[in-house]
C-alpha cells in the first residue's frame, strides 16, 4: 500500500498522512460492516413481520470502524512496526525446514512433559472433562489417519467419516452377532476397516483433486445410508449397543455381565463409574502415541517419502519407477484403519452408536483439523484436533455466541498462519561417511 | 545377450495419444558407453519416445528390447527396476521435500543398500546440492533443479540415462556445465540418451544422433555428419545450409 510507505519517512512518521489514511480506511470499514451486518442483525424476523433494528448494525459498524481508526494509528507507532515486521517475517516462508537430529532430541524432553500431563489429567477430571478428554483423543487419532491421506499422500479424502464407522459398527455388530469383546474387535474392526479402503481406493485412485473428493464424499453418504436403512442387520436409525473394554477380563460395571469380575471387587476399591472411562482414556492415549511414532517413522522411510512424493509430482514419480497405485492404496489403506481405530473407541466410550454420528459433517470437521494442522505435520494436526475439540466446550459459557467466536476464531488463525498451525519439518538423512 | 546386440534397441515402435499418433515407426538403437541423441522440432514427439519407452504410454505396436529382453509394455516400474532412468522434461522435483529427500526418492527402484555412498556420488558431482541438501528443493534455482533432477535419476543406479532437455531454460554457462557433466556421467560407465533442443550442444557431444520429424525417424548418423548436413544446419542450428 503506498499510503504506508510515504507516511513512514526515514526521519520519523508523518502523523497527518497517517491520520488521513487511518480516517480513509475506518470509513472503508465502516461501510462494509453496515453492508455485511445490516441485513443479518438490522432486521429481525418477529412471528411474521420483519421488524427493522437497523441501530444495531449502525453500533456494531461504529464499534468496528473505531477498532480500525486505532489498529492504522498503532501500526505506526515504533512498537506496532516492528510487530508487523516480525509477522510479515514469520509469513515468508523458510528455504531451510529441516532439523537436524540433535535439535529434534532437544524436543524429546518437551514430549516427556506432555505424556506425563496427558497421562495424569483424566486422574483429576470430572466425568464431564473426562468425555471431552476422550473425544479430543479420538478427535487426534481421526487427525493422524486422515494426515496420512490428504496431508502427505494429497488425496483429498472427504468422505473419512466412512472407516470410522466401519470401525464403531465393527465393534457393535460384532458384538452383537459373533459375540466378540472389545480387544478381539479391535483388530478386527481396524482390518475391516482396511478392507474397505482398499476396496473404496483401487477403483477410484485413478482420480485425481475434485475427482477424488466427490467420490469420496459420496462414499461416506452410501455407508451411512446402508447403515441407516438396512434395518434388519444394523437396527437403523435406532443403533445398535457397543460393549465396553475389559481388563484382563475384569468389567467396569456396578456388578459382573457377562460372567467376569467387576474392577472394583478385583482391587477392593469402590465402585466409580469413572474408571471406565479412565481406562478407555489410557488405553486411547496409548494408541495415539503408538501412532505418532509409527507415523514418524514412516515419513523417514521410502513408502512415506514416496506419499509425499506423490503428492508433489506424479509423473516424475512415475519416471523414477515408483508403483503409484501401490503407494496410493497403501495411504488410504493405512489412513482407513486408523480411522477404524478411532471409530472402536468411539463405539466404546458411547456404548451406543447409530448413523446420525457418522454424517458430512465429521468428515468435514477432521479435514478441518487437517488443514488447520499444516497438512502434514503431525504435531500440528494433534494441536488442531485439541484446539478444534476442546475450544467449542470452553466456549460454552458464551452460550448463543459460541458457534460465532468458533468461526471468529478459525478465521482469525487462517490469517496468523494461513498454511496451518505448523509448518511440516523433516528430519536431516544422516549420510554416513559425508564430510562437511 | 548376444555381445553384438546394442543395450537398447527400439523397432518400429508406434505410440499414440487417442486419435493422435505421436510416434511413427520408430526404430534405433543405443550401444553400451556411448552418448546418442535425439533432436528434433518442438512437438516432434521426442518426450513421447522416452516415456514411451518407460511404458508411459503404452506402445502401440513395434517392440522395445533392453539386455536382450523384451521390456515393451512393461509397467513403468517394473522398467525402471531394470536400470533405465530419466530425467523427465521440465524437471518435475518435489517442490515441498529437501532436496536430500528428492535424491532418495531415485533410489527407491533398487532398494537402500547403497543409498549413503550413492548419495555422496551425486554431492561429488553437484557440490552445489551438496550445499543446499536441507533446502526446500522449490526454492532451487532453475539450474541447480537441473542437477537435482539428474542427480535424482542417477541414485537408482541406471546403466542407461535418458534425459529429456536438460539445458531447458538455462545460461550458456550452465548449459556447459551440465553437459560437462553428462560426458562425466559416461566415463564413470553408463549410457545415456540425450534428448535436446540444444542441437549444437548435443551433436557435438554425442557419438550418434537421430532426427525426429513429426513422429518419424528423418536422419541418423555419428555426431559430425549430423553437425554437418545441410538439412540439419537449416531446421535446428540456424545455419543457412
Ligand atoms: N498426454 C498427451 N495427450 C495428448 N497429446 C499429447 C500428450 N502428450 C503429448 N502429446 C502430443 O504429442 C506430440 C508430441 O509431443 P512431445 O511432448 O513428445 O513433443 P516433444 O518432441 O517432446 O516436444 P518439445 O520439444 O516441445 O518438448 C505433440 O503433438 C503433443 O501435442
Ligand atoms: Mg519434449
Amino acid at each position: 500500500m503506498p499510503p504506508i510507505a510515504a507516511a513512514v519517512s526515514t526521519t520519523g512518521v508523518r502523523w497527518n498522512l497517517v491520520f488521513r489514511q487511518a480516517v480513509l480506511e475506518a470509513t472503508a470499514a465502516f461501510a462494509l460492516a453496515l453492508l455485511l451486518l445490516g441485513p443479518i442483525v438490522g432486521l429481525v424476523l418477529d412471528g411474521y413481520q420483519v421488524r427493522n433494528e437497523l441501530q444495531r448494525p449502525l453500533l456494531i459498524a461504529a464499534i468496528i470502524a473505531a477498532g480500525r481508526f486505532l489498529v492504522t494509528l498503532a501500526m505506526h507507532t515504533p512498537t506496532g512496526q516492528t510487530a508487523l515486521e516480525r509477522f510479515n517475517a514469520r509469513r515468508r516462508q523458510p528455504g531451510v525446514l529441516v532439523v537436524s537430529a540433535s535439535e529434534s532430541d532437544r524436543q524429546r524432553w518437551w514430549l516427556l512433559a506432555i505424556v506425563v500431563v496427558s497421562l495424569t489429567l483424566p486422574l483429576l477430571a470430572s466425568k464431564y472433562w473426562l468425555t471431552v478428554l476422550i473425544q479430543a483423543m479420538i478427535y487426534v487419532l481421526l487427525g493422524l489417519g486422515l494426515n496420512i491421506v490428504v496431508g502427505l499422500a494429497g488425496l483429498l479424502d472427504l468422505g473419512y467419516v466412512a472407516f470410522y464407522a466401519v470401525g464403531a459398527y465393527g465393534l457393535a455388530l460384532g458384538a452383537q452377532y459373533l459375540d466378540l469383546g472389545f480387544w478381539s474387535a479391535l483388530p478386527l474392526a481396524a482390518m475391516l476397516a482396511a478392507l474397505f479402503g482398499g476396496v473404496l481406493g483401487f477403483p477410484v485412485l485413478r482420480m485425481h483433486g475434485d475427482y477424488l473428493a466427490i467420490v469420496t464424499l459420496g462414499f461416506g453418504e452410501i455407508i451411512r445410508l446402508v447403515l441407516n436403512n438396512w434395518l434388519e442387520f444394523t437396527g437403523g436409525p435406532n443403533g445398535v449397543s457397543a460393549p465396553a473394554p475389559q481388563l484382563f477380563g475384569l468389567e467396569f460395571t456396578r456388578t459382573a455381565k457377562d460372567g467376569g469380575v467387576p474392577f472394583h471387587e478385583y482391587f477392593q476399591i469402590s465402585y466409580d463409574p469413572l474408571h471406565r472411562f479412565i481406562f478407555i482414556y489410557l488405553v486411547l492415549f496409548l494408541i495415539v502415541c503408538l501412532m505418532v511414532v509409527v507415523v514418524t517413522r514412516l515419513r523417514n522411510m521410502p513408502v512415506g517419502r514416496a506419499w509425499e512424493a506423490l503428492r508433489e509430482d506424479e509423473i516424475a514419480c512415475r519416471a523414477l519407477g515408483i508403483n503409484h497405485v501401490l503407494v496410493k492404496l497403501s495411504a488410504f489403506m493405512m489412513g482407513a484403519t486408523v480411522g477404524g481405530i478411532a471409530g472402536v473407541f468411539f463405539a466404546t466410550y458411547q456404548g451406543f452408536i447409530n448413523p446420525t454420528s457418522f454424517n458430512f459433517f465429521e468428515s468435514a470437521l477432521i479435514v478441518a483439523i487437517v488443514v488447520l494442522g499444516g497438512l502434514g505435520s503431525t504435531t500440528g494436526v494433534i494441536v488442531a484436533a485439541l484446539v478444534l475439540t476442546i475450544l467449542p466446550e470452553l466456549l460454552r459459557a458464551f452460550a448463543d455466541y459460541r458457534v460465532f467466536a468458533f468461526g471468529v476464531l478459525m478465521v482469525l488463525m487462517m490469517i496468523w498462519r494461513p498454511r496451518g498451525l505448523i509448518r511440516p519439518r523433516r528430519r536431516a538423512f544422516e549420510v554416513k561417511g559425508l564430510c562437511r | 545377450m548376444s555381445p553384438s546386440e546394442p543395450l537398447l534397441q527400439i523397432h518400429e515402435l508406434d505410440a499414440r495419444y487417442g486419435p493422435i499418433q505421436a510416434l511413427r515407426q520408430v526404430s534405433l538403437y543405443i550401444d553400451a558407453g556411448e552418448i546418442v541423441t535425439l533432436i528434433g522440432a518442438n512437438g516432434a514427439g521426442k518426450s513421447t519416445l522416452l516415456m514411451s519407452l518407460f511404458g508411459d504410454p503404452r506402445p502401440a505396436g513395434g517392440w522395445v528390447r533392453y539386455q536382450g529382453h523384451d521390456i515393451t509394455g512393461l509397467p513403468t516400474h517394473e522398467i525402471a527396476k531394470r536400470g533405465i532412468a530419466q530425467a523427465p522434461e521440465g524437471r518435475r522435483i518435489f517442490a515441498a521435500m529437501s532436496v536430500e529427500e528428492n535424491l532418495l526418492m531415485g533410489a527407491i527402484p533398487v532398494g537402500m543398500d547403497h543409498m549413503d555412498a550413492d548419495l555422496i556420488k551425486v554431492f561429488e558431482l553437484f557440490p552445489r546440492l551438496k550445499e543446499r541438501r536441507h533446502q526446500r528443493a522449490g526454492t532451487l534455482s532453475g539450474g541447480e533443479q537441473q542437477m537435482l533432477a539428474i542427480g535424482r535419476a542417477l541414485m537408482s543406479r541406471p546403466r542407461l540415462l535418458l534425459l529429456d532437455e536438460p539445458s531447458l531454460g538455462l545460461a550458456p554457462l550452465m548449459v556447459r556445465r551440465i553437459f560437462a557433466t553428462i560426458q562425466e556421467i559416461r566415463d564413470s560407465g553408463a549410457t545415456i540418451f540425450l534428448v535436446e533442443q540444444n542441437a549444437h550442444h548435443a551433436l557435438k557431444l554425442a557419438q550418434r544422433g537421430y532426427v525426429l520429424v513429426n513422429g518419424e525417424i528423418r536422419l541418423s548418423g555419428t555426431g559430425e555428419e549430423l553437425l554437418a548436413d545441410p538439412e540439419v544446419r537449416r531446421a535446428y542450428l540456424g545455419g543457412r545450409g
